[in-house]
């Protein structure tokens, strides 16, 4: 059963239609890439699914049931994308006051904050103030925060924004331990080489409206172009065939190839093998995210245009 | 509801620790106590400070010259008035050479220009002066006589009595009255834009830092911003709670030290007039002393005091949601915020205003009826309210303006989290009034 599921919802503002019609679902213990442009709707939906916003039509089925705002809130952790903290507060206490919103008590609160700090060596932080500390420094914070209340559903945008390699490297163990523990977790995103590391599940969304979704091996498979990569010992005198057509050379030694409608793999190692050739190398090139993002949403306007919603 | 309690507690202890609510909340009595101490010990400072040197030849003074207010008179001295100041004197006077039955001046020579009081104060000397010595030398009026016929003349006073709306007379006391309710006025009307912009800065900080984001999250958006609202209302009240008691505090110190000096210093004065045996001085400070503090004491002060509570506290709420509304729609830009802010700092203006006509015209219609409009009513029945209830405030009146300002509160909380439920979350442009009036009134 799914954690969390998402039928036909639909938020159209004055001007635009910010979400139309998007369905999906996350199992437990995955790990969701959300991507798209800038303004594709991704802000909207995933204020719907925290509760800060009420769909116009749709429904969201959160752990089985309908989902309640102001119950089931409590099992969510968001972390917004612009640090969402109290500068002149301190850190402790600041820890503290979130916790309690998030409905954990005194004690319990206080406990799970010292392991967190503890475990990323945030222990001197506990009186300093929010303005004190740098950009990385507030990110990991804010991830202590969004994390603290153990919730079912983890929904992270941008995390990784202002962390160095190190810190990437520790809140990116944390968040795999999580998805292990059966949290499920929604990781929106600009950076496709991430999501492409990271998540099981991807969905593309543009302009309000879902151009894609599949796991990443799924979405590679449907987005392959037939392309390979050759690696030779030689190159063989005669290179055209009717089975495919040469992309690319490298050094004498390599060739990026794309095989033609109606021919397998075998044709074309076939026609080297013939050429007398040894192959030392063959593989296929599976379409990055990135080039899949591109291809999808070029062509379309660069940013989105007002219309009017009838 | 615990968790409205949990913002309140964070709204009101992050601002109750900050040092300048500390400061504030300490050093502003201090610094009226310093005041009131400074007036003071300038008054006592300037006793005897002045000499005049009374020539007079004609005989208007025999007995009579004691000192007045801040002058010291003395008669006859070896003084002219080319070496008066070399002997410490700042002024010489006069008088006509021609005797009583004269229409000349008298003169007084001097570099400085004195205060009208004392100029005053001074013809009033020679006028008494001059009738003593006229009964005396016309009517043989002794001395005695005279004080006595003095004595009794000075303790009229004029009472007040004004007939209220019930059957009993009330001490009407205007000049205690006025110097209330304006002190009241004032206060409300500074602590609403003091205590409103606390409200607004607050709101403004929690959407650009995006901790709104966070927050509404877990808590509806109507809990964080009421939570702020009643944070902050119990800041408010906490500071002037502890003005109250640092006030009293601080003035039972100074009354302690304060009139005991007075009086050794009158006693000094007394002492060193040459032939002035009455006390006169001592007797008027006494006499002002013991009035003044019969008329504090006329006024209702638990019934003023409750007011002031009520509607600061009411006011302050009125207000308040309006503010936390307006810091919902602008963005960072505190010149935003200004524009925005026009239309809710209007009223408030207007009523301090109207408060200055209602305090010299307590019972006008203009008065009677922004007490009652909720916009107003928390600077202008504040300042009526001293002149007496049900006197000049009829209890009809003030139910009215209580239940409407409640109404009002309930009104403009509504409409006002309406617009700060889209508004806290919504980024770039700042609203127009027009988005403003369109998120308050539609169906959600």
């Amino acid at each position: 059963m799914p954690l969390l599921e998402v039928r036909h919802l639909k938020k159209y503002y004055a001007t635009q239609k910010a979400v139309d019609d998007i369905s999906f679902s996350i199992e437990p213990g995955s790990i969701f890439g959300l991507l798209g442009p800038n303004g594709a709707g991704k802000t909207t939906l995933l204020r719907m699914i925290t509760g800060i916003f009420f769909p116009d039509e749709g429904e969201i089925i959160f752990d089985g049931k309908k989902f309640q705002p102001e119950k089931d809130a409590l099992r969510i952790g968001y972390m917004p994308e612009e640090r969402g903290l109290y500068k002149k507060m301190k850190i402790g206490e600041q820890a503290m006051y979130l916790a309690q919103l998030k409905g954990l008590g005194r004690r319990d609160a206080y406990k799970k904050i010292k392991t967190w700090f503890t475990k990323f060596e945030m222990e001197t932080w506990w009186n300093k103030k929010i303005e004190d500390l740098s950009k990385g420094m507030g990110q990991k914070l804010q991830f202590v925060i969004t994390v603290l209340h153990e919730p079912k559903l983890i929904i992270l945008d941008e995390p990784f924004s202002g962390l160095d390699p190190v810190n990437s490297n520790l809140i990116k163990e944390e968040i795999y331990k999580l998805a292990k523990s059966g949290c499920s977790i929604i990781f929106s995103t600009h950076r496709m080489e991430q999501a492409e590391e990271m998540c099981d599940h991807i969905m593309l969304v543009n302009k309000g409206c879902k151009i894609l979704d599949g796991t990443v091996q799924n979405v590679k498979q449907q987005y392959k172009e037939n392309l390979f990569h050759i690696a030779l010992d030689k190159l063989p005198p005669v290179l055209t065939s009717n089975a495919f057509e040469i992309k690319d050379t490298e050094n004498n030694h390599g060739l990026v190839v794309k095989i033609k409608e109606g021919y397998g793999t075998n044709d074309v190692l076939q026609h080297f093998i013939q050429q007398q050739a040894s192959v030392s190398e063959f593989h296929e090139i599976l379409p990055s995210l990135n080039d899949i993002f591109i291809k999808l949403v070029e062509g379309t306007a660069v940013s989105r245009q007002f219309q009017k919603v009838v | 509801m615990s968790k409205i309690w949990l913002i309140i507690k964070r709204e009101y202890l992050t601002r109750v620790k900050n040092r300048t609510f500390i400061l504030s909340t300490f050093l502003t009595p201090l610094f009226f106590a310093a005041l009131i101490g400074i007036i003071v010990i300038i008054t006592i400072k300037n006793t005897d400070k002045e000499k005049v040197a009374i020539i007079d030849n004609s005989g208007v003074f025999k007995r009579e010259t004691d000192s007045v207010k801040s002058i010291k008179l003395v008669l006859n001295p070896v003084v002219d008035t080319n070496n008066y100041e070399k002997k410490g004197y700042s002024a010489i006077l006069f008088a006509p050479y021609s005797g009583i039955n004269t229409t000349k001046k008298w003169r007084l020579y001097s570099r400085k220009s004195f205060a009208v009081s004392a100029v005053n104060s001074i013809e009033d000397k020679i006028r008494k002066g001059l009738e003593n010595n006229m009964l005396m030398a016309m009517y043989n009026v002794n001395n005695s006589n005279i004080d006595s016929v003095r004595e009794a003349s000075r303790r009229i006073e004029l009472e007040e009595k004004r007939i209220g709306a019930g059957a009993h007379s009330q001490d009407g006391n205007s000049v205690v009255a006025y110097g209330v309710g304006y002190g009241a006025g004032f206060l409300i009307y500074i602590t609403l834009f003091i205590y409103g912009a606390m409200v607004m800065r607050g709101v403004m900080e929690e959407k650009t830092n995006r901790i709104a984001e966070v927050i509404i999250s877990s808590v509806k958006p109507f809990e964080l911003m009421m939570g702020k609202i009643i944070g902050i209302g119990a800041v408010g009240l906490t500071q002037f709670l502890m003005w109250i008691i640092l006030i009293t505090v601080f003035s039972s110190i100074i009354g302690a030290l304060i009139p005991h000096d007075i009086l050794i210093q009158v006693n000094e004065a007394n002492k060193s007039i040459p032939g002035g045996q009455m006390n006169m001085q001592g007797n008027e400070a006494l006499i002002g002393l013991a009035k003044a503090s019969n008329e504090l004491s006329s006024v209702n002060w638990l019934l003023v005091v409750s007011c002031f509570i009520f509607y600061f506290l009411f006011g302050y709420l009125f207000y308040a949601a309006l503010f936390a509304a307006v810091g919902s729609s602008v963005n960072e830009d505190p010149q935003d915020a200004q524009s925005l802010m026009f239309p809710i700092t209007m009223p408030i203006i207007l009523a301090i205003v109207i408060m200055i006509n209602a305090i010299t015209h307590p019972d006008s219609s203009l008065a009677t009826w922004s007490s009652i409009i909720p916009f107003f009513s928390p600077i202008v029945m504040m300042a009526r309210i001293p002149f007496g209830v049900p006197g000049t405030v009829p209890y009809w009146q003030l139910g009215l303006s209580m239940t409407l300002l409640v109404l009002g509160f309930l009104v403009t909380t509504w409409i006002s989290a309406k617009i700060y439920r889209i508004g806290i979350l919504l980024y770039g442009k700042k609203a127009t009034w027009k988005e403003m009036w369109k998120w308050a009134f539609r169906k959600s």
